[in-house]
């Protein structure tokens, strides 16, 4: 099959620490970037405006929660607010006059700074009163955008952001939208892929597993947990600047509420907690479901020939949503990054699977 | 500032913090047991106010029947919450229960606009709207018989939690696996407080749903009972009663001092602000114990 490892050796250490040891991971790899790079040239723009984009997006934002839940070991209810702190910044940098390419640097370091308040939380509490506190802290966060003028330009209020300018040329198709949003997730892919073989991503998952157990073995968890949460917080930010340029175009504090926290933790939860392939999963099932549920509940109700009311129909696909979080975390709790793998472990050896046991 | 009027907020305030302290008992209770924090307390109020309204609606019943139905019928789903989500969880990372009851919470609140629609309807109980006058304040008076269930509540729990039940349920709080080794059955003790907090929630639904109507808002709820729940400290039956009324009392009193500065809606961020504080300064609240894990 594809996966085949047999005949792989590896004869020195850098082959084997290498990011895809095995060749048809590579391929695989390949073949999917240059489909990726290719895409405008064979989607409609529907699919690629309204389904490519928000997902390449959505994955970004769903690593970087990954980076804290799944590796740091830290919950995070508050992610949608520093994603909106990102997303603000930009728009009022580039509102000023910032070039775009400056104005989601900055909008990375100010959720940075923001989003390492709720580092100090981690630092005092965890667990259970960790995630009550970040959850209070985006109902501040949320409140504090929408009551302050200064940022959302008044309650209720929509800022119109500025075109996406790269080096002074503005990128208005939807190609080039989609292109930016293609860099910015395969950039932070690139990152989490190679967080795994550093220093800094052993002592987060050292962090993980125990924290006392780090600190004997002299992993400073303070220190690595304010770091986890900067990183984390820096790439919500640029993605919620980049969520705004790309996909939303104006930004409205209800985009960044608890809800759209509460989703991208069930991206993380249901592609898997520490999995990259699964948070790719992770957040193209939670942005489609929806839209695949209202078609299949319009195809049922046509098929069998029963109405259902206007308030059933927007409220159901929601229904199945919490319903979905909980089978997974009842049947595979490991999500589908998890699905993924043992496929791939069955792979591997087939037809020979007697040889992993 | 009118002294009259901080006096008459304040107590106001206090009535009403009694009634989210119902909302609060029944996470204590589920978090007394089983150490799960269940973030769908406030979706099982808001299912219980529907359901109710079902009762007493759809199939025409009076309240005074539809009101324990709906207490049994709540029973029924409380201990089949735990017994088909909760109970395969036990043990696994914190992170998977809290987001297992996200789900529920979603599931529950969303389901039950499902059926019954999301549009506001009312639960009347039948309370005069005339204000009570205490001396020269002015009480809610629905708000004084909220208060009033709240304590009754409160009082009934504590009798309860002497009874052998409710000796075995504090056994299995304590500890248990100390409980499980001299035969108390722990599965059973946890499925029965989560029916007890279920039932908790139905009242607490007939309560709210009288003043603010049968909606999604009763969800909302959540916040304010977490809020008193941490800030009575998580065990704390007791705590929860006392915290509902601070928090009550200090809401009553920002809304009037700080609506004015920050242009209204200060009450959320007053919960949200008492919540971080609470964890910040005494993670386990103002009667809980003192265990509490701290990094």
């Amino acid at each position: 099959m594809l996966f085949r490892q047999a005949g792989i050796l590896h004869t020195n250490y850098a082959q084997d620490r290498a990011l895809f040891p095995i060749p048809a991971d590579r391929w695989m790899i390949g073949g999917l970037l240059l489909l990726a790079a290719a895409a405008p040239f064979y989607m409609s723009t529907l699919y690629l405006s309204s389904y490519m984009l928000p997902w390449l997006v959505w994955t970004a934002a769903a690593l970087g929660l990954n980076l804290i839940l799944g590796w740091a070991g830290q919950f995070h209810l508050g992610y949608a607010a520093v994603m909106g702190i990102g997303a603000y910044a930009a728009v009022h940098a580039q509102r000023n006059g910032v070039p775009w390419e400056i104005a989601i640097v900055l909008a990375g370091l100010t959720a940075a700074v923001i989003g390492s308040v709720f580092a100090f939380a981690a630092l005092r509490v965890k667990g259970l009163y960790l995630a009550l506190s970040t959850l209070a802290l985006q109902f501040v966060m949320d409140w504090t955008i929408s009551h302050v003028p200064a940022i959302s330009g008044g309650t209720q209020a929509t800022l119109q952001a500025p075109d996406i300018r790269i080096l002074g040329q503005a990128v208005t198709s939807d190609a080039g939208l989609y292109y930016v949003a293609l860099v910015w997730c395969v950039l932070v892919t690139t990152f989490m892929l190679n967080l795994r073989r550093t220093a800094l991503g052993r002592a987060l998952v050292a962090v993980r597993e125990k924290d006392y157990a780090a600190a004997v073995i002299g992993v400073n968890s303070f220190y690595f947990k304010l770091v986890a949460f900067a990183t984390s917080s820096f790439i919500a930010g640029v993605g919620g600047a980049i969520l705004i340029g790309t996909f939303y175009h104006a930004v409205t504090p209800e985009q960044f509420s608890v809800d759209v926290s509460i989703q991208a933790l069930a991206m993380v939860i249901v592609g898997g907690l520490g999995s990259i392939i699964g948070s790719y999963f992770g957040a193209g099932f939670i942005l489609l479901m929806p839209g695949v549920m209202n078609a299949f509940i319009s195809w049922l109700t046509t098929q069998f020939g029963f109405s259902l009311g206007i308030e059933t129909l927007a409220h159901l696909p929601h229904a199945l949503y919490g319903a979905l979080i909980i089978g997974f975390l009842l049947i595979e709790p490991l999500g589908l990054g998890k699905i993924y793998g043992n496929i791939r472990d069955y792979l591997l050896v087939w037809p020979f699977g007697y040889v992993k046991k | 500032m009118d002294i009259l009027l901080l006096l008459e907020s304040s107590l106001n305030g206090a009535l009403v913090g009694l009634m989210y302290s119902l909302v609060a008992m029944g996470i204590v209770l589920i978090y007394k047991s089983s150490s799960v924090p269940n973030l769908a307390q406030g979706a099982m109020v808001m299912l219980a106010g529907y359901v109710i309204l079902a009762f007493s609606n759809q199939l025409g019943l009076p309240l005074w029947v539809a009101i324990p139905l709906g207490i049994v019928t709540m029973f029924i789903i409380g201990v089949g919450i735990e017994r088909v989500a909760l109970r395969r969880l036990a043990g696994r990372p914190i992170i998977m229960i809290l987001m297992m009851t996200l789900g529920i919470e979603i599931f529950l609140r969303a389901g039950s606009m499902t059926i019954w629609g999301g549009t506001s309807r009312p639960l009347p109980l039948g309370i005069s709207d005339a204000p009570l006058f205490l001396g020269p304040l002015l009480i809610n008076r629905a708000y004084a018989v909220g208060a009033g269930v709240a304590v009754a509540m409160f009082v009934l729990l504590v009798l309860f939690f002497r009874t052998r039940i409710g000796v075995v349920l504090r056994a299995i709080s304590d500890d248990y696996t100390a409980a499980w080794s001299v035969g108390i059955s722990v599965e059973r003790g946890v499925a029965l407080s989560w029916a007890i907090s279920a039932v908790v929630a139905t009242i607490a639904a007939v309560l709210w749903g009288s003043v603010q109507g049968v909606d999604q808002s009763l969800a909302l709820l959540l916040l304010k009972g977490v809020t008193v729940a941490v800030l009575g400290g998580l065990d704390s039956i007791g705590g929860a009663l006392l915290a509902g009324i601070l928090l009550g009392i200090v809401e009553g009193l920002a809304s009037i001092v700080l609506d004015p500065l920050l242009g209204g809606a200060s009450r959320e961020l007053v919960d949200a602000a008492m919540l971080i504080l609470t964890i910040m300064l005494r993670p386990h609240g103002l009667f809980g114990r003192h265990d509490i894990e701290r990094v």
